[in-house]
């Protein structure tokens, strides 16, 4: 049973009279545990599929099945909390709260599901710990250089135990050296059972996926599976 | 996301924008403190007159000679002409009334004082033993009438202050015989300071006994009988029966005019209690312009979070979750704006009060209350539709904004 199945997925954007179809008749699925690169050239609709699958979006028209179920029909409080609980996304820009500090930010997931906050206090301490951030527990983002950002983020992203974490060009603003930690911090997650899709430019990158997948002109041009 | 967290979450962002908030709260802030200090003014002015006239002696019922215009036309008095005078018999009539306590009966005039070469205009009221206890008075020195030197024309008088300092100076007054007119007086009694009261200074009047003013004026009339019910609940019967012992003393007719003090109390009441509520209301308006300016503020607020809006929505915030965030956001800062401008409010008052000590320039609770009610109001209000807004947002427009 695949964790993810998209089926004849069509998504278009209206932009005054012209229509762009950043998706379309796009079939995937995805087993729970993969790694997957999404490659492709600017505006094939990466990012927009990322955020289908993130279920941030809804397609036009096809299916969209996640564990078994059809979320396309969800409300959007249903989707909310299956993002909450099953989903982490992480962002080329962090996306962080920059007047919460380190482990605020970090237990926004916590609070948003209503957890205990003795309970958040440990979690969080715990992530910080995993992450590398413990003497930053403190620090507003501003205080942060991008490679820790992008750890508070990828902390957040997991405080929940999601079954997929999404990310969008996660070493986009970071340097190479930086970029290839945060991508190893990834895969140590993905090793842990956590599927992981990473939408990125570099090939190098990519290659390290275990299944590739191009895009172009919102198509599936090549799956390495 | 739990009440407290959602409360937390708001604190931490009105903090977090030091600025915008401390604007917000100056401009709510104003509003209240515009309401407290002007009804503070407004309902200082009727307390003051409302004291004024409970200075003359509680439960007081006044009679005056001649039907009064409140009546209307009345074409009996067209055909008697004139109206009977009141007499100090009329005021003693009016005493044996059940409902009522004690009478005054007062005559007033003006006249020349003279002690020892000094020469003073003064005004002389004729009155009863009675005239002391009924008026609130109290005396400095000496005693006031008995009742027996009330009714006859014994040559004693009580004098005020003001008139005891500039005739008689540092020497003792009591006992010296002071001329009114042409006829003399021994001074029995000093008042004690109380000044205005009954459209005279009670500190610059000559008290006679009520025969003896109206024989120096040559006069048997009353200008007023001041009658105290024997209790508040007595006010209304005691007017009553008054009324209907002078109809029947004066062959049934009803030719004098009774007015009960609550009356005139109640009509100022109404006058300077009106002209608060019109104070209030202006200064409402600049809470509702406040409110607008909550509104403006959030929507400026939720355009410079879109970006976290949009996080939020992709970490699972539900619509009502964010709505509720910036509602409480916005009912934070209106409620500290309402407390501060709360603090201001009574801290102008209280300046008021130093400035002008005869004005009990106290807010009153009505005003408190529905200023603190209407900046939480507006402000929750007017915070709904940005907080609406940001509910709404789509999470990968909102995310995509940076
Ligand atoms: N909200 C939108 N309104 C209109 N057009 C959009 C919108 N979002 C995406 N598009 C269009 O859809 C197409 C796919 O966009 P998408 O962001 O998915 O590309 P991408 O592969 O992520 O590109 P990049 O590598 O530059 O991030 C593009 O042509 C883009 O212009
Ligand atoms: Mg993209």
């Amino acid at each position: 049973m695949p964790l993810i199945e998209l089926t004849g997925i069509e998504r278009v954007f209206t932009l005054g009279d012209s229509a762009v179809h950043a998706l379309h008749a796009l079939d995937l699925s995805l087993e729970a545990g993969e790694y997957v690169a999404i490659m492709g050239p600017s505006g094939s609709g990466k990012s927009t599929l990322l955020n289908l699958i993130g279920l941030l979006d809804r397609p036009d028209a096809g299916t969209y099945r996640f564990e078994d179920r059809d979320v396309t029909t969800l409300s959007a409080d249903e989707q909310a909390r299956v993002r909450r609980e099953r989903i982490g996304f992480v962002f080329q820009s962090f996306h962080l709260v920059p007047r919460l500090t380190a482990a605020e930010n970090i237990a926004l997931p916590l609070m948003l599901a209503g957890i205990e906050p003795a309970e958040r206090a440990l979690r969080v301490k715990q992530a910080l710990a995993d992450f590398g951030l413990a003497d930053r527990a403190g620090h507003r983002p501003d205080q942060l250089s991008g490679g820790q950002r992008q750890r508070v983020a990828i902390a957040r992203a997991t405080i929940m135990r999601p079954a997929l974490i999404l990310a969008d060009e996660p070493t986009g603003n970071l340097d190479r050296a930086t970029g290839e930690e945060v991508m190893r911090l990834l895969e140590v997650l993905n090793h842990n059972g956590v599927t992981l899709v990473v939408v990125t430019h570099d090939g190098a990158l990519g290659a390290r996926a275990r299944r590739q997948i191009s895009m172009e002109d919102g198509s599936k041009v090549k799956d390495s599976r | 996301m739990t009440p407290t967290d959602t409360l937390r979450f708001a604190t931490r962002a009105a903090t977090g924008y030091p600025l915008r908030t401390f604007l917000m709260v100056l401009a709510m802030s104003i509003g209240v403190a515009a309401v407290v200090v002007l009804t503070a003014l407004g309902d200082g002015a009727r307390r003051y007159v409302v004291n004024e006239f409970s200075a003359l002696g509680s439960n007081l019922i006044i009679v005056l000679p001649g039907r009064s215009e409140t009546g209307g036309f009345n074409p009996a008095n067209a055909i008697t002409g004139t109206p009977r005078d009141l007499t100090v018999e009329d005021a003693q009539a009016i005493t044996r009334a059940p409902a009522v306590l004690r009478t005054a009966p007062i005559t007033i005039g003006t006249s020349e004082a003279t002690y020892s070469g000094k020469l003073r205009d003064v005004t002389v009221v004729g009155a009863t033993a009675d005239y002391l206890k009924l008026r609130r008075m109290e005396l400095a020195q000496g005693r006031f009438f008995s009742a027996e030197e009330s009714n006859g024309t014994t040559a004693v008088a009580v004098i005020g202050t003001k008139i005891q300092s500039e005739l008689f100076g540092v020497e003792p007054a009591i006992g010296r015989v002071l001329r009114v007119g042409d006829r003399r007086f021994r001074i029995i009694g000093v008042l004690a300071q109380s000044g205005q009261g009954l459209g005279m200074n009670a500190d610059e009047v000559v008290i006679l006994p009520v025969a003896a003013a109206q024989a120096m004026f040559n006069t048997n009339t009353l200008f007023r009988i001041l009658v105290e019910a024997r209790g508040r609940a007595a006010i209304e019967p005691a007017r009553a029966q008054t009324l209907e012992i002078l109809k029947t003393r004066h062959d049934g007719e009803e030719d004098v005019t009774v007015i009960t003090q609550d009356a005139v109390l109640a009509t100022f009441d109404r006058i300077l209690g009106t002209l608060t509520y019109g104070v209030a209301g202006i200064a409402a308006i600049s809470l509702a312009v406040a409110g607008i300016l909550v509104m403006n503020v959030m929507l400026v607020a939720v355009t410079q979070r879109t970006g976290e809006i949009g996080l939020l929505k992709a970490l699972g915030a539900p619509g009502a979750t964010i709505r509720n965030a910036f509602l409480a956001e916005a009912a934070l800062l209106s409620a500290t704006g309402a407390i501060v401008g709360y603090a201001l409010g009574q801290a102008g008052a209280f300046a008021l009060r130093a400035a002008f000590p005869v004005l009990p320039a106290y807010p009153p609770d009505w005003a408190v209350i529905a200023a603190l009610a209407t900046a939480l109001i507006t402000g929750l209000l007017f915070g709904v539709m940005p907080a609406r807004r940001a509910a709404r947002l789509d999470p990968v427009r909102a995310l995509s904004k940076r």
